[in-house]
């Protein structure tokens, strides 16, 4: 088997909190190779954040405690380095774009300074140098008047704007792996598309590999490879792109694609997913799912459902997979 | 900005004359003999009487005394009931607790800030529980107590500071009475630096420093502190104004001829020029203290514009 380039393998992250352990994270794995995007898809407090953290190592410990697993990144476990290796690898080998840029930024420092930190202090840039990078990657994720512009402060720039900031600063050390949570959750619906379409450019242009992070299936189609759907603090299900949207193998997936607003079912009823999320504190036994689940069997509230593997690189967690892909049930 | 700064020195002017017109009328409408309470028991001659009532216009009307005391002020002519020229007693004055106030902010910068710092970074831990404490303990200790305390333990006692401010030790005898001005804003600093240290931790832009691989040392030495300084300076800068006001205790035990000590002084012998010139420049103080604050704040935080 060949070496993926980053690989979250058999994840378990439990928060310490005043009610009691949440067991957030509970097995997850996923791979990412050199070049590629993966979506990471699911509901407000799947985990989806929580496991990016995990990869960067901005886990808040206390009171998050990561219990089992391995993240591989070239085949090193980022888990067991130290914390000056672990930290030379954020920004420079996997960086990241958060979901609100606005706070996500510093308020009281110029957005070239804030570009341009990374450069001058890790390498060793000198201050006109590293300012005139700043204006080249705020020309390259296409803010107009870079140059004018690199000596305002984050409030002054529109929401789409200061996400491409955010871009920007995370693009300045060349990482090879962009994380992006939720980076147009925050902004209107035109803006999304444009942002998703520059994040699409510029994996393709600087060959980066890509997790992104969203909940909303819908934008996702044209730019992932792969997506992996989570459903608290599990994969549920893990397909090509194609596969996934063609034919769901998970009802959980199966879902989210009916949630999806479609132009050629204009006036048809919208399905939700019906329920709510898992208490995490005492999630439910068997399949998390069950509770909501309109295919649930008496199996699927006293056994958990094993990964199965579908062939072709699908796996999905359900007693039923098969039936459901065959179109049995 | 500039209109804004036009616009508050305005004001400050509009304040200064109001506030110092109600202390006018305070000062005076309670009546009074001001000629005899100088002279004490003695009795006062028609003469005598004549040439006071003459020189600070006593006969006059309110208003036109109040505007007799406007016009000396800014002339720099006014003279206490003494005779005295009241400016020479204020230069004095207001250096005196110019200095206390300056080693009161400098202990609490250092003393203050710091640990507040540390207990952000230690929050929860013992340092951190033991500093609240304590801080408590402080907060709850009035001055009336703590300067006297302070007096006996370190000047009587110890004998590592002089006992009461002397001309001939000008610097060394006004640390003691620096340090306790000091304790009292040390501990509400430490509080809030602590408290505006742990919230900028959590902030999402520090995890956003974090994960640009900066160290930890940048992270909270630059991005946290830069952040967290706003509120702190702006409560020293307000803090230091209070300070040059609110010295009369302390400066009443350590027998400081500060303002606040004079000021006491003027008010027991009802020397009226004297206490308004006094109170006057204290609304001066505060006034320009509170707009360096606001300049400075919009200074340290790029999102404050002022129109
Ligand atoms: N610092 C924390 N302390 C306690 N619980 C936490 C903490 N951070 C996350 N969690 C919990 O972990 C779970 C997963 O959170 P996570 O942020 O990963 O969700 P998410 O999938 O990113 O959701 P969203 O779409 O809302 O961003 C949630 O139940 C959340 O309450
Ligand atoms: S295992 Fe059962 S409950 Fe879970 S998703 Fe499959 S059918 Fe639904
Ligand atoms: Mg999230």
């Amino acid at each position: 088997m060949n070496e993926h380039l980053l690989e979250v393998d058999n994840l378990f992250i439990e928060f310490h909190t005043r009610d009691g352990v949440s067991k957030v994270i509970n097995g997850v794995s996923y791979h990412l190779n050199a070049g590629e995007t993966l979506a990471v898809l699911g509901e407000s407090g799947s985990g989806k954040s929580v496991t990016a953290q995990a990869i960067m190592g901005i886990l808040d410990m206390p009171p998050g405690k990561i219990t089992r697993g391995r993240i591989l990144y070239r085949g090193r476990d980022l888990l067991t380095m130290s914390k000056e290796e672990r930290r030379k690898v954020r920004g420079e080998e996997i960086a990241m774009v958060f979901q609100d840029a606005l706070s996500s930024l510093n308020p009281v420092f110029t957005v070239g300074n804030q570009i341009s930190e990374t450069l001058r202090k890790r390498k060793g840039m000198s201050k006109a140098d590293a300012m005139k990078r700043a204006v080249e990657l705020m020309d390259q994720v296409k803010i107009p008047g870079a140059k004018e512009r690199v000596k305002d402060y984050p409030h002054q720039f529109s929401g789409g704007m200061r996400q491409r900031v955010m871009i920007a600063m995370s693009l300045a050390m060349d990482p090879k792996v962009l994380i992006a949570d939720e980076p147009t959750t925050a902004l209107d619906v035109t803006v999304q598309a444009q942002i998703m379409d520059l994040l699409a450019e510029l994996r393709r242009d600087l060959n980066m590999a890509m997790i992104l992070i969203t909940h909303d299936l819908g934008v996702v189609a044209d730019v992932a490879d792969r997506i992996a759907v989570m459903y608290a603090g599990r994969i549920v299900e893990h397909a090509d792109v194609h596969a996934l949207y063609k034919n769901p193998a998970h009802p959980y997936t199966k879902g989210l694609l009916e949630s999806i607003p479609r132009l050629d079912a204009k006036g048809t009823e919208l399905a939700t997913i019906k329920g709510l999320p898992p208490n995490l504190l005492r999630p439910p036994t068997g399949c998390a799912f069950h509770p909501r689940c309109k295919y649930a069997q008496d199996i699927c509230v006293t056994t958990t459902p094993p990964l199965l593997d579908l062939g072709g690189g699908r796996t999905s967690a359900c007693h039923f997979a098969k039936e459901l892909l065959d179109g049995r049930i | 900005m500039f209109r804004y700064i036009v616009r508050r020195l305005l004001q400050g002017v509009l304040t200064f004359f109001g506030a110092t017109f109600v202390v006018y009328c305070l000062m005076f409408a309670g009546g009074g003999d001001p000629i005899q309470a100088l002279a004490g028991e003695k009795p006062v001659t028609a003469q005598q009487r004549a040439a006071l009532t003459e020189q600070f216009h006593l006969d006059d009307n309110f208003f036109a005394r109040y505007l007799y005391f406007l016009k000396d002020f800014f002339t720099g002519n006014l003279k206490s009931y003494t005779g005295r020229d009241v400016f020479e007693n204020v230069g004095s004055a207001l250096q005196l607790t110019g200095k206390i106030a300056l080693i009161a902010i400098i202990f609490t910068i250092v003393v203050g800030v710091t640990l507040g710092i540390v207990a952000a970074l230690r929050r929860g831990g013992i340092f951190d529980t033991s500093s609240l404490i304590l801080t408590l303990v402080v907060i709850g200790i009035p001055s009336i107590v703590l300067a006297p305390l302070a007096q006996y333990l370190f000047g009587i006692q110890w004998k590592i500071f002089p006992v009461n401010y002397t001309f001939e030790k000008p610097f060394v005898s006004l640390i003691l009475p620096g340090l306790v001005l000091g304790t009292l804003s040390l501990a509400t600093a430490m509080r809030l630096t602590r408290a505006s240290f742990f919230d900028n931790l959590r902030a999402d832009y520090v995890r956003t420093a974090t994960s640009k691989g900066l160290t930890r040392f940048r992270v909270v030495g630059v991005h946290v502190l830069r952040n967290s300084l706003i509120p702190i300076i702006t409560f020293l800068g307000v803090e230091l104004g209070n300070l040059m006001g609110g010295a009369i205790i302390t400066e009443g035990v350590f027998n400081i001829p500060g303002i606040g000590g004079q000021l006491y002084k003027a008010i027991g012998l009802d020397d009226g020029p004297t206490v308004i010139t006094f109170v006057s420049l204290l609304v001066v103080i505060y006034i320009v203290a509170n707009l360096v604050v606001d300049l400075l704040y919009a200074v340290l935080d790029p999102r404050i514009r002022y129109e």
